[in-house]
């Protein structure tokens, strides 16, 4: 019955779609709360991490397993390096954080035009991705379903970092109490630029994953950006399991309204949601309990 | 022990998620556009000089936004088209220098800008901008200014202003020879998906007039938020519909999202084909050939179109901007509108807008898609129609042409079924 396994598979295939966009941001800014405005860009990155990996070996699937690691190493290498520069002198002042990040951004995509070109570029989809899989009536894209896949590993492998690593536990330390995490002997200036690698890198993951169903262009980052926020901040800040379950909720809720309206309607249906929901719960969906003091 | 700043402490956090929110709400907004440019002051005097040997003209054009993908092809192209002018000697012997301005994919940055040419850089002429939004928005400016703008893109018709010259195609030179192609071919019923903006919204509202003036369903009409890469639920909404065909006025990267999916739900051209008005030889690279192939768009010219113009054209653009670059419907449509000037500029032996505007009216150029000529009317010109298939080497060949160029009509005055049509503002 396709009536309810398209808006379901949808659902949950722009839910992880959403997750994969939002899963770095949510370290970023829901761990460390810094507002990264750039970091649509370093998604744009690594949709260009993709073209470029492709353009060297040729072959699309093996340059897409390539690209995966590479893309991490791209974004999360201009993640350090914008924290080493711009955001660390930062850390105190916020709102200067969102207004530098955000020329970050232009730059980025001014770069971009000026070495690429301002045409989208074409990532070839491997032929293994190619066409879809019949369940129960529908067709589903493969490339969702590789990209429905690649969030899970990303979210499980991001948890299991966080809780079975020592580096896993100093974050969660720093972002616990983090004058206590210092007393502690930890080192909290490398644990920011440690914990800012790990986001901005999956942002450069999530920007290889999107060439399989978006353009690759200067702009592409910023029409996720938007929505990673709205799934960091409706998931409650500094939780996984938030960004997780906010992703695949406003998935849904787009799907549902978009079955029955306009995407462009749905769109406003699920800000109209968003915007209420914040106002009877401004915390988010989970609250991180902290023994840090105000 | 520094204090650092930590999100985790409740109203912190909220303040800075809402002032981040608030900042992305602007951006959104301001990517909306809004009209700008009411100026109520008095027609200026324009401050043209013609006394040396060259004559200033505006390229105004995105180079930077959403739209720069687009726009600095148009902008090429008007580069082109003044070399080759001055290399012939100029225009009434003076040597064409251009002021380029970037509109930033903002309509009021276009509004500014255009002022800006105007009155500061004193121009003859203006060429550019691509939304329809980027025009209504330069629109006042024009004419408060009394100045003249080249407008070098298809759009939705029902507009004339003396002050625009329009050499990109109106609804009767592109999508009302595309349905007809599609009611030629069969098809009797359509599915329409386009971006949620002027140009989409007034198509689709003569296609569905069309429609029921000949017989054709229309199964669904979608919109989709301007540069929205979401396609899931429409493609598969529009598999569902079975329709004969799909009618695309889809704009910019929304278009790579869509065929991408569209072809990945194993929907092809001979089961269902695309017919687009907003897809030309830039934006099939960017696709991806093998998701499009087959597909149709409705066009005036395409690169393979076959005539010495248009050799010459695609030779001496390659030349100056690289082999691999093609040339696209609205990069013609530029490079036309600039010598038209130039001959309108000739033919009035002067630079004076009135006289410019005089002297228009049946001015002509052998241009790449054909002769073009100047309706005096309504300022727009007459244009061959084409319906173009996209081809394995991502150019797109003629499938069907009209006996020669058509008429501009953008007030559809005369098809009885467009009566009821208004002019949107």
């Amino acid at each position: 019955m396709d009536v309810i396994v398209g808006p379901l598979f949808t659902g949950l295939s722009t839910g992880s779609i959403l997750l994969l966009a939002a899963l770095g941001l949510s370290l970023t800014f829901g761990q460390m709360g810094v507002i990264n405005m750039a970091h649509g860009e370093f998604i744009m990155a690594g949709t260009y991490t993709a073209y470029l990996t492709q353009q060297l070996v040729g072959d699309a699937g093996v340059s897409l397993l390539i690209a995966l690691p590479f893309g991490f190493a791209v974004g999360g290498a201009m993640g350090l390096i914008l924290e080493a520069l711009l955001i660390r002198h930062l850390y105190h002042r916020p709102l200067d954080t969102l207004l530098a990040t955000f020329g970050v951004g232009l730059i980025l995509q001014q770069v971009a035009r000026d070495i690429f070109g301002a045409p989208a570029v074409n990532v070839t989809v491997p032929e293994a991705l190619r066409g879809g899989v019949d369940i129960l009536g529908t067709t589903v894209p493969k490339t969702r379903l590789f990209i429905m896949a690649l969030a899970v590993v990303a979210v499980v492998a991001v948890t299991l970092v966080l809780r079975f690593t020592p580096a896993g536990r100093r974050i969660r330390a720093v972002v616990g109490n983090r004058d206590l995490a210092e007393t502690a002997g930890i080192s909290s200036r490398r644990v920011d630029a440690g914990t800012f690698f790990i986001g901005s890198g999956l942002a450069g993951v999530a920007g290889v994953a999107l060439t399989l169903i978006g353009s690759t262009s200067p702009t592409t980052g910023q029409s996720y950006l938007v929505d990673a926020f709205l799934v960091v901040v409706a998931g409650g800040l500094g939780r996984i399991k938030g960004a997780v379950v906010a992703a695949v909720a406003l998935g849904a809720l787009q799907a549902v309204f978009e079955t029955y309206s306009t995407a462009s309607l749905a769109k406003v249906g699920v800000f109209v949601v968003i915007v209420v929901f914040l106002q009877l719960r401004p915390q988010g969906l989970f609250t991180l309990r902290t023994r840090s003091l105000a | 022990m520094p204090h650092r700043f930590s999100p985790f402490k409740g109203r912190p956090a909220r303040a800075l998620a809402a002032s981040a929110a608030a900042l992305l709400a602007a951006t959104v907004a301001a990517a909306c556009g809004s009209r700008a440019g009411d100026e109520s002051a008095a027609a200026a005097e324009s401050c043209l000089d013609t006394s040396g040997d060259t004559v200033a003209v505006g390229a105004l054009n995105s180079l930077s936004g959403t739209m720069a993908i687009s726009e600095t092809t148009v902008r090429d192209a008007i580069y082109l088209a003044v070399d080759e002018i001055n290399a012939d000697g100029g225009v009434l012997d003076k040597q064409i220098e251009i002021v380029a301005e970037d509109g930033a994919s903002e309509p009021t940055v276009f509004a500014e800008k255009a002022e800006k040419l105007i009155r500061e850089d004193c121009v003859a002429a203006v060429f550019g901008g691509w939304t329809s939004a980027s025009r209504k928005a330069m629109l006042p400016v024009f004419e408060d200014n009394d100045s003249l703008l080249y407008y070098p893109v298809q759009y939705e018709g029902l507009e004339a202003s003396e002050n625009i010259f329009y050499t990109g195609a109106t609804t009767n030179q592109q999508i009302i020879p595309a349905l007809d192609y599609l009611a030629e071919t069969g098809v009797e019923s359509l599915y329409l998906v386009g971006s949620d903006y002027v140009f989409p919204r007034t198509a689709n509202a003569i296609i569905n007039a069309y429609a029921e003036a000949n017989g054709i369903e229309i199964l669904g009409e979608d919109y989709v938020p301007l540069g929205s890469t979401e396609f899931s639920t429409i493609v598969q909404q529009v598999d569902a519909a079975d329709a004969d065909a799909v009618f695309n006025t889809l704009n910019g990267d929304s278009n790579v999202a869509f065929f991408r999916e569209y072809s990945n739900v194993g929907l092809t051209a001979d089961q269902m084909p695309v017919m687009s008005v907003s897809i030309a030889e830039e934006e099939v690279g960017g696709i991806g050939v093998e998701n499009i192939e087959g597909q149709l768009a409705a066009w005036n010219y395409y690169q393979t179109v076959e005539s010495d113009a248009n050799s010459a054209f695609v030779e001496a653009f390659k030349a100056e901007y690289g082999a691999d670059r093609v040339t696209s419907d609205p990069m013609e449509a530029a490079y036309n509108s600039v010598h038209l000037w130039a001959a309108t500029v000739e033919a009035a032996e002067s630079f004076a807008v009135e006289d410019v505007q005089a002297a228009a009216g049946g001015v002509s150029f052998e241009g790449p898609e054909g002769t073009v000529v100047i309706d005096g009317e309504n300022n727009h010109v007459s244009k061959t129609a084409r319906i173009g298939e996209i081809a394995d080497d991502g150019l797109l060949y003629t499938v069907w042409e009209s006996e020669g160029p058509i008429e501009p009509d953008p007030f559809l005055e005369g098809y009885d079924w467009a009566a009821d049509l208004t002019v949107t503002e």
